[in-house]
C-alpha cells in the first residue's frame, strides 16, 4: 500500500485534530480547554484565545491508536511546540462494536453477558448497574444475602481494578516492579472470582433477581486471606512510590484540574475526588446496603496526577474495610429472589419435574417480560459514575439500553489536563485518567 | 441533604410541559423550543453536572403513553442532570420530530455534554445546533447511516473476515 493510500484508509477526516488555521475558534477552545476555564458569568469571546505560536513552528503528532501508554486503542492527536503540548484531541471509536445495539437484540437474561464486556476491568459493576435497572423496572426485591454478596464482590472488584491501575500506571512511569506486584495482587482476587463465578473476567454473575450462585464453601477464609494480605501490600507500594523522588517529580503538579472544571466536564470518580469534591455515589446516593457500612470517601486537594494516585491507593484500603464488614455482616438466606417470573427453578427440581424443565427452558430461551417504563440507575464504579438508562416496552428485550460509561465522559478532560505540559507528562496524565477503552467505545 | 424536597419542576420554571415521577425518579418533559431555557434554569438552581445525555428512537412506539400535554415524536433526547449539593437527579425529556431532528446544544451550559452529544449525533443522526465539533465520534468518518436507529437493521454490514454474505 502506498503512503497516500495508507493515509486515506486510516484517516478519520474531520474527527481528527485539524491544522490551526482550519480550526474554528470554538473548537480550538475545546482542544485547549479554554472555554471552560473562564469563571462563571464571563462570556466566551473567540478573539480572546491566544494563539502563541505560528503554525509552521508546531507539529501535529499522533499518540496511538497503538501505544503502550494509551491502554488500548486510544489515539490522541497533539499539537506540539518543541516538547510542550499546545492542543490535543482524543480520537476514539476503534473498539466500537455496537454493544448498545446488541443489547437491544438480547433478552434481559442474556443482557448481563453483554454489558459485562464493556468495562473489562470492573465487569461486576457493569452487571450490577444493569441488574439494578432491570429490577427497578420489574419492581422486585432481592433478598439481603444477594445484596451483601453483590457488595462483597463489587468491592473486591474495585480493589482488583485499582491494583491493576497501580500496575499499569507503574509501567507507564517505568516502575516495572509496581507492574509485577500489581498483577500479582490482582491474580489473588481473580482466583477468588474464578472459584465463585467460574470465570476470571466477564462473569455474568450478578443477574436480574440476585446472583448466579451462592458463595463457595470456605469463602470467608479466601476473602479474609485477600483483605489480610492487600493492606500490607498497599503499605509496601506506599513506601515504594509515595515518597519516592522520581515518582513525585513525574506526578506532582502534572495534569491539574480544578473542581469547577471537573464538574463542568462531567468528570466523576477519582478525577473529581482528587480535585477536592467529596462526591461518591456509595455515600451520597447509596445503593445496595452502602448506608449500613462504614467507610471514608477519599478526597484530594490539588487535583494533579499525584492526587489521583493517592485517591486510588487509599480507596483500596477503604474497600478492604468494606469487604471486612461484608464478611462480618453477611446474612444467611437465599442468594436470589424467589420470583418464579425471573428465577429459574433449582437444578435438582429439573431432574424430577417436567414443569420445572419447561420453566427453566422458557426463562433461558424466551426470557421474561419486563413492564414498560424507563429508568436510570447509577453506581460508583472504580472509574466514576456508571449509569444505565433502560427503556422497556413490555417485551422480553430492552427497547433501549444506554450505558453511561465513566471513561467515555472522563476522556473529555484530557485536553485541559494535557495543555501546557510536556509530552512525557502526557503519559502520566493519560494513565491517571484510567480509561478503559472497552467502555469508551462500547 | 438540605431542602431535597424542592422538586426540580419547581426550579425549572414555567417552561415545563409536564412533570412526572417514574419509579421514584423525577422526570420533566420540555418542548424543544424551551429546552435550553429550562436546562439553563435548572443549572442556575444547583444542577451543576450533566451526568448523561442520550437519545432514544421510538419508531416502533410512536403511540407510547406520555403526559397529555406532550406530543409524542419519533426521537427523544434524555438528559440526566445531577445536583451534587442537594443529592438530587432530574431527567429532562425532549421530543424531537423525525423530519427536523435538530436541538440546541448544551455545550455552552455544560461543556461536559460535548462527547455525549457527538455520540447521539453519530448513532441517531440528531443535529445539535451550535455544537462546536459536530463530527462522528464512534463510527468511522465515512460511515453511512446512523446505526442505533430502529430502521437500521442488524447484520446489514457484511462481516469482513467471512466470504461476503451480502445483506441479510
Amino acid at each position: 500500500m502506498s503512503d497516500e493510500n495508507l493515509v486515506a484508509e486510516t484517516s478519520e477526516g474531520p474527527q481528527e485534530l485539524q491544522d490551526l488555521d482550519e480550526t474554528s475558534s470554538e473548537e480550538l477552545a475545546i482542544e485547549q480547554g479554554t472555554a471552560v476555564r473562564l469563571p462563571e458569568g464571563l462570556v466566551f469571546d473567540p478573539g480572546d484565545i491566544d494563539v502563541e505560536f505560528g503554525a509552521d513552528e508546531t507539529m501535529i503528532i499522533n499518540m496511538g491508536p497503538q501505544h503502550p501508554s494509551t491502554h488500548g486503542v486510544l489515539r490522541i492527536m497533539m499539537e506540539l511546540e518543541g516538547e510542550t503540548v499546545l492542543r490535543s484531541k482524543p480520537i476514539i471509536g476503534y473498539l466500537h462494536t455496537g454493544m448498545e445495539k446488541t443489547g437491544e437484540q438480547l433478552t434481559y437474561v442474556q443482557g448481563a453477558t453483554n454489558v459485562t464486556r464493556m468495562d473489562y476491568l470492573s465487569p461486576l459493576h457493569n452487571e450490577l448497574v444493569f441488574a439494578l435497572a432491570v429490577e427497578a423496572l420489574l419492581g422486585i426485591e432481592i433478598p439481603p444475602r444477594a445484596t451483601w454478596i453483590r457488595m462483597l464482590m463489587t468491592e473486591l472488584n474495585r480493589i482488583s481494578s485499582h491494583v491493576m491501575w497501580m500496575a499499569t500506571n507503574g509501567m507507564d512511569l517505568a516502575s516495572t516492579s509496581m507492574m509485577i506486584y500489581g498483577f500479582r495482587d490482582r491474580e489473588m482476587i481473580l482466583t477468588f472470582f474464578e472459584k465463585t463465578t467460574g470465570l476470571r473476567m466477564n462473569h455474568d454473575y450478578i443477574r436480574p433477581g440476585g446472583v448466579a450462585a451462592d458463595l463457595p464453601d470456605g469463602w470467608e477464609d479466601d476473602v479474609m486471606a485477600i483483605v489480610d494480605t492487600i493492606p500490607g501490600r498497599v503499605d509496601e507500594y506506599d513506601d515504594m512510590l509515595t515518597g519516592q523522588p522520581i515518582f513525585k517529580q513525574r506526578t506532582e503538579g502534572v495534569g491539574l484540574i480544578s473542581p469547577e472544571l471537573a464538574i463542568a466536564m462531567s468528570a466523576t470518580g477519582p478525577i473529581l475526588r482528587a480535585s477536592g469534591v467529596a462526591w461518591d455515589l456509595r455515600r451520597d446516593m447509596p445503593y445496595l446496603a452502602y448506608d449500613e457500612v462504614d467507610f471514608d470517601v477519599i478526597v484530594g486537594t490539588v487535583g494533579d496526577t499525584y492526587d489521583r494516585y493517592a485517591v486510588r491507593l487509599n480507596e483500596i484500603r477503604e474497600s478492604c474495610k468494606i469487604v471486612r464488614q461484608c464478611v462480618e455482616m453477611m446474612p444467611r438466606g437465599d442468594y436470589r429472589a424467589q420470583d418464579k417470573k425471573v428465577t429459574p427453578p433449582p437444578r435438582a427440581r429439573i431432574d424430577e419435574s417436567m414443569e420445572a424443565l419447561i420453566h427453566h427452558f422458557k426463562i433461558f430461551t424466551r426470557g421474561f417480560e419486563v413492564p414498560a417504563g424507563e429508568v436510570y440507575t447509577a453506581v460508583e464504579s472504580p472509574r466514576g459514575e456508571l449509569g444505565c438508562y433502560l427503556v422497556a416496552d413490555g417485551s422480553a428485550k430492552p427497547y433501549r439500553m444506554h450505558i453511561r460509561g465513566p471513561s467515555f465522559v472522563n476522556l473529555q478532560s484530557l485536553p485541559p489536563l494535557l495543555r501546557g505540559g510536556l509530552i512525557a507528562d502526557a503519559i502520566a496524565v493519560i494513565s491517571s485518567v484510567d480509561p478503559v477503552m472497552g467502555e469508551v467505545d462500547r | 441533604m438540605a431542602n431535597a424536597t424542592t422538586s426540580a419542576a419547581e426550579l425549572a420554571g414555567d417552561g415545563v410541559l409536564a412533570a412526572t415521577s417514574t419509579l421514584g425518579q423525577e422526570v420533566i418533559h420540555v418542548a424543544r423550543e424551551r429546552y435550553l431555557e429550562v436546562v439553563a434554569a435548572l443549572r442556575g438552581s444547583g444542577f451543576e453536572m450533566c451526568a448523561d445525555l442520550c437519545a432514544v428512537d421510538y419508531l416502533r412506539h410512536l403511540d407510547r403513553p406520555l403526559p397529555g400535554t406532550v406530543t409524542p415524536e419519533r426521537f427523544e433526547i434524555v438528559v440526566n442532570l445531577l445536583s451534587l449539593e442537594r443529592h438530587q437527579r432530574v431527567r429532562v425529556r425532549v421530543q424531537v420530530p423525525e423530519d427536523d431532528p435538530v436541538v440546541p446544544t448544551l455545550f455552552h451550559l455544560y461543556p461536559g455534554s460535548e462527547n455525549m452529544e457527538r455520540e447521539a449525533f453519530d448513532l441517531y443522526g440528531l443535529r445539535f445546533e451550535g455544537h462546536p465539533d459536530h463530527t462522528r465520534i464512534l463510527m468511522p468518518d465515512d460511515w453511512e447511516g446512523h446505526p442505533l436507529r430502529k430502521d437500521y437493521s442488524v447484520g446489514r454490514v457484511p462481516v469482513q473476515f467471512k466470504e461476503a454474505p451480502g445483506p441479510r
